[in-house]
């Protein structure tokens, strides 16, 4: 007779054999199934479109914010898969900017996508995929320059030092300076686009723009109103010492 | 008969207590907590806002899950073990014993939403907290008398606990699935395109807007205010009644 444990369980002596038998058996089997089994292949697989917006928003319970982390820490792992890491610039980067404008639709007030676009996908050493992202990052700019200025600016100092587009360059720090008039954007970044035209030799144009600058009362600190007069007496003088030279 | 429905819900809260209802909580919420801290690490900016965001969207759903589940479970038990002819053999009304039981698990709701606020609290304070955690308790309210409902229907775990899941889903995503049948794209204007809009505006009449309650973005945007609040006061006042009187027929109804 088998003594009862506690006040519900019985010993396991009164399991029938066949049971235990039967339990060991099975163990034994799915052990040796296991042995027998190849063992696992890395396989990449390629970024998939994602899905369409509206799935997206109905997939998200109500709770964007959330989804759009899950998609941005998905695409972010997506280069090591399991065995196998997979470098940036293999990856289509048309998929990945859909998947950038959707963690973005769902979330516009994260950094987080275009963050990833300027400093992680556009550093890959493929030049139209380079492109591919800023670009992304100043269409997406333009949906809200208030808060997303500093990555439009540092994918036109990437343009400008990477790529050596000084015209690309020029026209992402004009986007900047077209929309000075939010206050949101520091004068750094709104000045830009004449610093790089005196790079650009247009020094007339940008002396022109520095001096409107200083004239119409928008900089208002001493140091930084010294530092663009500096840059004006500098533009003047390169630009006499050129006739000269042409004399 | 008040003080039947207190004795009743008293009842309730000492079950789940003693059915280890805390311990799970508390490992669930420290289990998402570890999921979220595993997310901050992953990130490569916005850390902060990214673990807010993990951690309070799968408490939510962990919450919900919990909740539901010890409802539908405890009192399918009391069904399938005659406790519940035992009570109603008693001079116990129908009614109080709905409402008894709707008031311990309510009472049990506040205090996993209360744990659910406070495990948040050391990363986001202040009103979005407050409005967030206020309508977690809400919602719950309303998975409560849901759960109460959905059992006493279908008087068994896999049916009720399965309604209940369906319904919940469907009810955070049906503002979203509305735009989608509204959508130009797809509006093709066809007899069966024009039946499923029609379909799915008639289901949002009778399904609670859960996807107003417990946004995320009251915690790392802000933005939450008294009307976000009221709008949740709002759709429970008018929503759990409903699932209750729904409960309370289907009670009364049955050969106990």
């Amino acid at each position: 007779m088998t003594r009862a444990r506690g006040n519900q369980e019985r010993s396991w002596q009164v399991v029938p054999k066949a049971v235990l038998i039967g339990m060991a058996l099975s163990l034994a089997l799915q052990i040796g199934w296991h042995a027998v089994q190849p063992a696992p292949v890395a396989v990449a697989r390629d970024l998939s479109a994602p899905p369409p917006r509206m799935a997206l928003r109905a997939l998200s319970l109500g709770d964007p914010i959330f989804l759009s982390y899950v998609l941005l820490l998905r695409l972010q792992a997506f280069d090591n898969q399991p065995g196998i890491s997979i470098p940036f610039k293999d990856l289509d980067y048309s998929k990945v900017i859909g998947w950038l404008d959707a963690s973005l639709d769902l979330d516009p007030v994260s950094q987080y996508p275009l963050l990833l676009a300027a400093t992680v996908y556009a550093q890959v050493p493929d030049e139209p995929k380079q492109r591919a992202m800023l670009d992304f990052v100043f269409r997406r700019f333009l949906d809200d320059p208030a808060r997303r200025w500093q990555w439009l600016a540092h994918a036109s100092v990437m343009a400008r030092h990477r790529l050596h587009d000084l015209q690309l360059a020029l026209r992402y720090a004009q986007a900047l300076a077209d929309h000075a008039a939010d206050a949101s954007i520091p004068s750094w970044a709104r000045q830009m686009h004449i610093f790089l035209r005196a790079d650009m030799g247009e020094h007339e144009a940008a002396k022109i723009l520095l001096g409107g600058l200083l004239a119409g009362g928008t900089v208002q600190d001493p140091h930084e109103i010294a530092f663009l007069m500096q840059r004006l007496d500098a533009l003047e003088k390169a630009e006499k010492s050129s006739i000269e030279s042409k004399k | 008969m008040f003080g039947q429905i207190i004795t009743m819900g008293r009842f309730v809260v000492l079950e789940a207590w003693r059915t280890r209802l805390p311990w799970i909580t508390a490992i669930a919420f420290v289990l998402v907590l570890g999921l979220s801290l595993f997310a901050k690490a992953l990130a490569v900016t916005e850390s902060d806002r990214v673990q807010i965001a993990f951690l309070a969207s799968l408490m939510r759903l962990a919450a919900v899950f919990i909740t539901s589940l010890h409802i539908v479970s405890t009192l399918a038990r009391e069904f399938n073990d005659r406790v519940v002819d035992l009570t109603l053999a008693l001079e116990l009304p129908r009614t109080s014993y709905i409402l008894g039981k709707f008031v311990g698990y309510a009472f049990v709701a506040i205090a996993i939403a209360a744990a659910a606020g406070l495990l948040l609290m050391p990363f986001t304070q202040g009103h979005g907290l407050l409005v967030w955690t206020s309508t977690l308790v809400l919602e719950l309210w309303i998975v409560v008398a849901l759960s109460l409902f959905c059992i006493i229907t279908f008087n068994q775990v896999m049916p009720a606990a399965s309604f209940v899941l369906a319904f919940y889903l469907l009810a955070r995503s049906i503002g979203a699935i509305q735009l989608i049948s509204a959508s130009p794209l797809l509006a093709d204007r066809s007899l069966a395109h024009g039946f499923a809009t029609l379909l799915l505006n008639a289901l949002a009449y009778v399904l609670p807007a859960l996807d107003r309650f417990t946004e995320t973005a009251w915690l790392v945007d802000g933005g939450a205010g008294a009307a976000s609040l009221g709008n949740a006061v709002g759709q429970t006042l008018a929503y759990v009644p409903l699932l209750i009187s729904a409960a309370l027929f289907d009670f009364h109804r049955k050969n106990v």
